[in-house]
């Protein structure tokens, strides 16, 4: 099954700046797209408008041509969003905050231990998130995404905090996920290396 | 993506998570539980202080100021409902969560119930008989300030969610919470009073009972939507 | 009535027209409240229980009523602009707050001028309409500050309408729990209201007219520097600004 995102003219103020205006893009299963700008200049805002948590001054933001405010819920069991905070709590172990994760969501196809393995922190697992480093916390995150297990990806800025490795790990899992007929929203100022067909969406 | 049908879990899971996961949290940190407890005690004890200590004032004073320094020490809780959460960036994962909102609050107000409101129905006994109330009295306080700090914690949920992420939240959410928490604290210490002096007292259990029932089905939706609205 | 209700919901639309209609309800509120007041001084004989004291009552009642009538407009504005998204109603919601409690607490300030010769106290904690306007003045004073203490305006509009809209629910709540209450604490003189003469009524009536209508023109001064401040970027306003005859 194919899935498709659509933006058709948004238009964003944000108290007294308009962060974009008219600004369309359509992505595939399979695609990723890129958002490109300076610091400050709406990326963050544009996700989280995409997302439904901002209420847009115009336009429209379509999930398999239907637009999103009329299929909310819908919409929000197939996005996973690895935002700028990790959104974990530092007060549980890595196997808290995960499994909280998972019991408000639709059943997961992967198993959580080989997920760990993958992204280096299993034997992390009983240590709560407080002690672990930024990099690390980053990586749980990332565990947070491949077990929700759902088409769309919203990263922002993936690669903070994170090593060269760690770097090269994140943009493996994009190209999976995109080869695996998913969809991926990433905004980034470096540079990307992924092979996946690739929109770049250029923020002022 | 080839996709059999993968149900979202329903609601019932999404509350019973999110409340589990906050017990969990105020299990690691007590004093978060403890400190509105300590507050609730040390109010209790001022008025004695300062009005005079003879039975006749301490059992003519007594439901008043239980129910005064509970509605104080609720408030005093509320403000973390949604701090945490907004700072570490979790509330903006639960405003994505294809859960429904309402009911991940209503969790989180359970939640907070338990840890705050429960643990205040718990201890007014004691603090009760220190004001010389008879034992048959303390059961309609204990029962009326259950109710009551159910529509607390949910009345001041709306509050918490509006006042999130704001300079000064603190005082203002006390100037938000304060006048709508008003008939609770009338119908709860009036009804303890009426108990207290042999009176017929039901009619403000069941108002309160009323009111408690109303706001868990109201209360939750415009959290949730004072939520929505100050994440933007 | 869509079509036309989106055209007054318009800001440029609205402002011009609330420009013609402003004078036209300050002028016959403000002829209403001279006559009232000169019926109600000098024309209307002494009350047989409470001699010349209960001519307040022609300034209370306007303005406990006007005091509620501005929530329901605040709140029902609030309602409009959620679900509607009608940036219009958020203006109105914001312009009749202040408007609300000033009214609020004449009606308080004037109900304590009366409560002295009836009651023999300035103030009367046991009487149920003073404590609800009390709580209703406080409720006001909440949407203000929480106005206040957000910067962005859009947010401020919607947080407002959400408290606005729980508050009028309570409001409800109070007014009983405060009746039922007073009824249990009934050992003072409290002070019932007799049935009024058709001649002390009349000019009643028009006081309250005369006072809706004034309250409706400054609600239209307000909500009008309202839109003004809240479209002050746009292309209407600056046009009128720098056209000769300026905004009028």
């Amino acid at each position: 099954m194919t899935h498709k995102l659509s933006a058709d003219n948004l238009t964003l103020i944000r108290g007294e700046r308009c962060l974009f205006s008219g600004l369309s893009f359509a992505l595939q299963s399979g695609g990723l797209l890129i958002l490109e700008g300076r610091n400050g200049c709406g990326k963050t805002s544009l996700i989280r408008a995409v997302a439904g948590l901002l209420s847009l001054e115009e336009g429209t933001v379509c999930w398999d041509d239907v637009p999103v405010g009329k299929q909310r819920q819908a919409f929000h069991g197939k996005l996973v969003w690895l935002a700028h905070r990790t959104g974990l709590k530092g007060d549980l172990t890595l196997v808290e905050n995960l499994g909280f994760e998972r019991s408000l969501r639709a059943h997961s196809r992967r198993d959580p231990e080989e997920v760990y393995e993958r992204l280096g922190i299993s034997r992390l697992k009983k240590l709560i998130l407080r002690s672990l480093s930024a990099g690390q916390q980053r990586r749980v995150a990332l565990a947070r995404m491949l077990l929700a297990d759902v088409p769309l990806w919203f990263m922002d800025e993936p690669f903070t905090n994170l090593d060269r490795e760690g770097r090269a790990l994140v943009m493996e899992l994009v190209e999976a996920h995109c080869t695996d007929g998913g969809l991926c929203v990433m905004a980034a100022h470096q540079d990307v290396e992924i092979d996946a067909p690739t929109t770049r969406v250029k923020i002022r | 993506m080839n996709e059999p049908a993968r149900e979202i879990p329903g609601i019932f899971a999404g509350l019973v998570a999110t409340a589990r996961r906050d017990l969990l949290l105020a299990w690691k940190r007590p004093g978060d539980v403890l400190n509105p407890l300590f507050f609730f005690a040390m109010v209790c004890t001022l008025f004695p202080l300062a009005v005079g200590p003879t039975a006749e004032q301490l059992e003519f004073s007594g439901p008043g100021v239980i129910w005064v320094a509970a509605l104080l020490a609720t408030l005093l809780s509320l403000n973390s409902l949604f701090l945490s959460d907004f700072e570490d960036g979790s509330l903006d994962q639960l405003l994505v969560s294809p859960q429904p909102l309402p009911a991940l609050v209503l969790g989180k107000t359970l939640a907070h119930w338990l840890t705050a409101g429960l643990p205040l129905v718990l201890v007014s006994p004691v603090l009760a008989i220190t004001y010389r109330m008879p034992f048959s009295v303390v059961g309609v306080m204990m029962l009326t300030l259950s109710l009551g700090t159910v529509s607390l914690s949910l009345l001041g949920s709306i509050g918490a969610a509006l006042t999130v992420g704001l300079h000064r939240g603190t005082a203002l959410l006390s100037l938000l919470i304060l006048p709508l928490a008003m008939p609770v604290m009338i119908l709860g210490a009036n009804a303890v009073s009426l108990a207290a002096h042999g009176d017929v007292y039901t009619t403000g259990v069941w108002a309160l009972g009323a009111y408690a029932a109303g706001s868990v089905s109201l209360a939750p939706y415009a959290t949730a939507a004072a939520l929505r609205i100050s994440n933007e | 009535m869509w079509k036309w209700f989106h055209q007054l919901a318009s800001p440029p639309h609205f402002y011009r027209l609330s420009a013609i209609l402003s004078p036209w309800l300050a002028i016959p509120g403000l002829a209403l409240i001279a006559y009232s007041t000169w019926q109600g001084l000098f024309v209307v004989p002494m009350d047989y229980q409470q001699g010349d004291a209960f001519r307040i009552i022609y300034v209370h009642v306007p303005t406990a009523y006007l005091s509620m009538m501005a929530y329901t407009i605040m709140a029902t504005a609030g309602a409009v602009g959620l679900i509607w998204r009608i940036k219009l109603a958020h203006a109105v919601a914001a312009a009749a707050a202040p408007i609300g409690a000033a009214f609020t607490f004449l009606s308080l300030c004037t109900g304590s001028i009366w409560g002295r010769p009836m009651w023999g106290t300035w103030w009367e904690w046991g009487d149920p309409r003073m404590m609800s306007q009390l709580i209703l003045l406080f409720l006001y004073f909440g949407y203000m500050a929480l106005r206040g203490a957000i910067d962005d305006t859009a947010k401020a509009d919607k947080a407002g309408a959400v408290l606005a809209l729980v508050g009028i629910v309570n409001l409800v709540i109070v007014h009983f729990s405060v009746e039922w209450w007073s009824s249990l604490h009934q050992g003072q003189t409290v002070f019932r209201r007799g049935t009024m003469d058709a001649e002390m009524r009349l000019p009643l009536l028009l006081m309250i007219l005369g006072f809706t209508l004034l309250f409706g023109s400054m609600l239209l001064r307000r909500i009008r520097t309202e839109v003004l401040y809240r479209e002050r970027r746009t292309r209407w306003v600056r046009e009128m600004i720098l056209s000769p005859r300026g905004g009028s």
